[in-house]
């Protein structure tokens, strides 16, 4: 518990730097936004309505308190360029982005823990050796090269799932799913290998341990081995990086939803960058940042849950 | 990344008996998985460096008389959909990805080096601001940094190396710190402080030499990852600026015509594939072999 609150305390110390940091280089370093809103042939007073009005003349730690003070009833200020409301946008398409990582994480957790027990159990081996050249090449393949070439071999040349576009889940689960498949397999199918790899390396050593000799010794099947004694103890560095790899997913499905044309976060995000939309590219980096140190301390607290020695030493501790 | 991959061989090394040492070394010898990435790099890499030698179209040369044409003899990888020359744009493309695959690791580790020895080695206070800096940079994806420095500060290639140098400062920091730990409490370092020795001359002569190594196998890895983030900034069309190629812009602007001249997108993929392969393949028998005669294994 200790343990927790004190990782509770820097990540809120590290939400204000944060949300500083972001406020300090949207807000600072572009120019003048109000010149910029205003237009090139503008008069002096115009500009200056519309300083007025943004209340762009008072301090910045000022403007930032208030802003920061937004965040928690819901007012995360409305976007200079078409004036809609930043949390309404953000928050109706956080869950496409979130549907899209869940599934990302589900295809590459589904490929790396068979491949990790597998390439675990005989290290060395042939079948170990293919899956570590495997790794290898998709590691090698960014997720926006991988789109390509899924959107060329399934939408152009099979046609079976469509390049583009996106459907609520009120249109049917299948409706919604199908265009989700390419996307999400662009994203999983290079954050695989971290997982399996980890899994692989701390499954080699658990099963060194004793209490799997003995298990083998009493003549349990090899698969009940891996799959019931040493799958769980093995797979505590994989949950952390469960949480790490939330960083890297959010940066593909920038990418990916930009590619799908998925109503995403970060489509959201790379428009407002190409519109030079400055209070909305501060609301995304925003979330961004809240729902990655979010997921963090939700590892934290899992893994805790999961490895009863963790949480005996940390209470001590 | 971290090898994570315990070493088979370091085990078995201090009971080594002649015939292991040697199936090691031939186990560990630069083979064909070594040499023919090799190849290839020194050949994206020369072709890179004499691009403008090399009798190409100019990358730009608009041609409206060939659009999207798949591989003939005057194109030898086809043209674009306004007629540009692929090969000549895919060479020149080059130049920015090996620019900022070499310089943004650098960049990074470099920084990271200084804070993380200064965190290392002064503790306290000063590891606590750093850790507090750290956390707070890698709380935002590092793709989100890039897009808001690509806002602020605009693309050109230096800005392009320089902001995704940053990116590297955290987990560079992060190694040095804690091999800066390690050393600092050795004997030779507190021999050297007993000696009198200043503070920058203990860092210097006595500390770097020993964590240089793991930021060399770090500079590494990071070579072929920053090259495939430069290559989604350009996809995104917020890295170098148009009409300047680069890897990820073209296949971009091949996607549209996907469906009709899939070459455009295809071959810039496979060239890109390659080459990042290649850099990971030869990366990381460089750092077995680092390890290897670390570990005084052989």
């Amino acid at each position: 518990m200790r343990y927790l609150i004190r990782r509770f305390q820097r990540l809120v110390v590290v939400m204000i730097c944060v949300t500083f940091l972001t406020f300090l280089l949207v807000n600072v370093l572009p120019g003048d936004v109000a010149y910029e809103m205003a237009g090139m042939d503008s008069s002096e007073e115009e500009v200056q309505a519309i300083r007025d009005e943004l209340g762009l003349e008072r301090p910045l730690v000022t403007r930032y308190l208030e802003w920061a003070g937004g965040i928690f009833t819901g007012d995360w200020g409305a976007s200079f360029i078409n004036k809609e409301k930043v949390w309404d946008a953000l928050s109706h398409r956080f869950p496409v982005s979130l549907e899209l990582m869940l599934l990302a994480q589900l295809i590459a957790l589904s490929l790396a823990v068979p491949m990790g027990l597998i390439s675990a159990y005989r290290p060395g081996g042939r079948a170990d050796r293919l899956i570590g050249t495997l790794a290898f090449a998709s590691v090698s393949m960014p997720s926006f090269m991988t789109a390509i070439l899924l959107i060329f071999f399934f939408s152009l040349h099979l046609g079976w799932l469509p390049a583009t576009g996106y459907e609520p889940l009120s249109a049917g689960l299948w409706a919604n799913l199908k265009p989700m498949i390419l996307p999400a397999l662009a994203l999983g199918l290079v954050e695989w290998t971290v997982l399996m790899r980890t899994l692989r390396a701390e499954m080699i050593g658990v099963l060194q341990e004793n209490y799997i000799a003995l298990a083998r010794a009493k003549g349990m099947s090899d698969a009940r081995i891996l799959l019931v004694h040493a799958l769980r103890p093995s797979s505590f560095s994989m949950i952390t990086l469960l949480g790490l790899q939330v960083g890297r997913l959010m940066g593909g499905s920038i990418i990916i939803e930009q590619i799908f044309g998925i109503p995403g976060v970060g489509r959201l995000l790379v428009h407002a960058v190409y519109t030079r939309d400055f209070i909305m590219i501060q609301g995304c980096v925003t979330l961004f940042a809240i729902a990655f140190v979010t997921a963090n301390f939700l590892v934290d607290i899992a893994y805790a849950w999961l490895d009863p020695r963790v949480r005996l030493e940390r209470a001590r501790g | 990344m971290a090898d994570i991959t315990p070493d088979r061989f370091s085990a078995a090394a201090p009971d080594a008996n002649a015939e292991a040492v040697a199936a090691h070394k031939r186990r560990n010898r630069l083979g064909l998985g070594f040499w023919i990435p090799m190849t290839w790099l020194a050949v994206v890499v020369a072709a890179a460096v004499f691009a403008d030698f090399l009798g190409l179209f100019p990358a730009d040369e608009i041609d409206w008389m060939f659009i999207n044409e798949g591989p003939n003899e005057a194109h030898l990888l086809g043209t674009d959909h306004l007629g540009r020359d692929m090969l000549s744009r895919i060479v020149y493309g080059a130049r920015v990805s090996l620019t900022v695959g070499f310089a943004a690791p650098l960049i990074g580790v470099g920084l990271g080096l200084v804070l993380g020895i200064l965190a290392g080695y002064y503790k306290g206070w000063v590891d606590e601001i750093v850790g507090i800096a750290i956390d707070t940079w890698l709380a935002i994806p590092g793709l989100v940094i890039l897009l808001l420095f690509s806002v602020v500060f605009g693309g050109s290639l230096g800005m392009v190396c320089l902001s995704l140098g940053l990116l590297f400062i955290p987990t560079a920091a992060r190694i040095t710190r804690a091999a800066t730990l390690n050393h600092s409490n050795r004997e030779f370092v507190l021999a050297a402080r007993a000696m009198g020795a200043s503070d920058l001359r203990i860092l210097a002569i006595e500390v770097f030499p020993n964590i240089i190594w793991p930021l060399i196998a770090f500079v590494l890895i990071d070579i072929p990852i920053a090259i495939v983030i430069e290559g989604a900034l350009s996809f995104l069309g917020l890295s170098v600026k148009a009409p300047t190629p680069s890897w990820g812009g073209v296949i971009a602007e091949g996607r549209e015509h996907l469906e009709g001249s899939p070459h455009i997108s295809l071959i810039p993929t496979a060239v890109m594939f390659l080459t990042v392969l290649s850099f990971n393949l030869v990366g990381d028998a460089i750092r077995k072999r680092l390890a290897d005669q670390r570990d005084g294994a052989i």
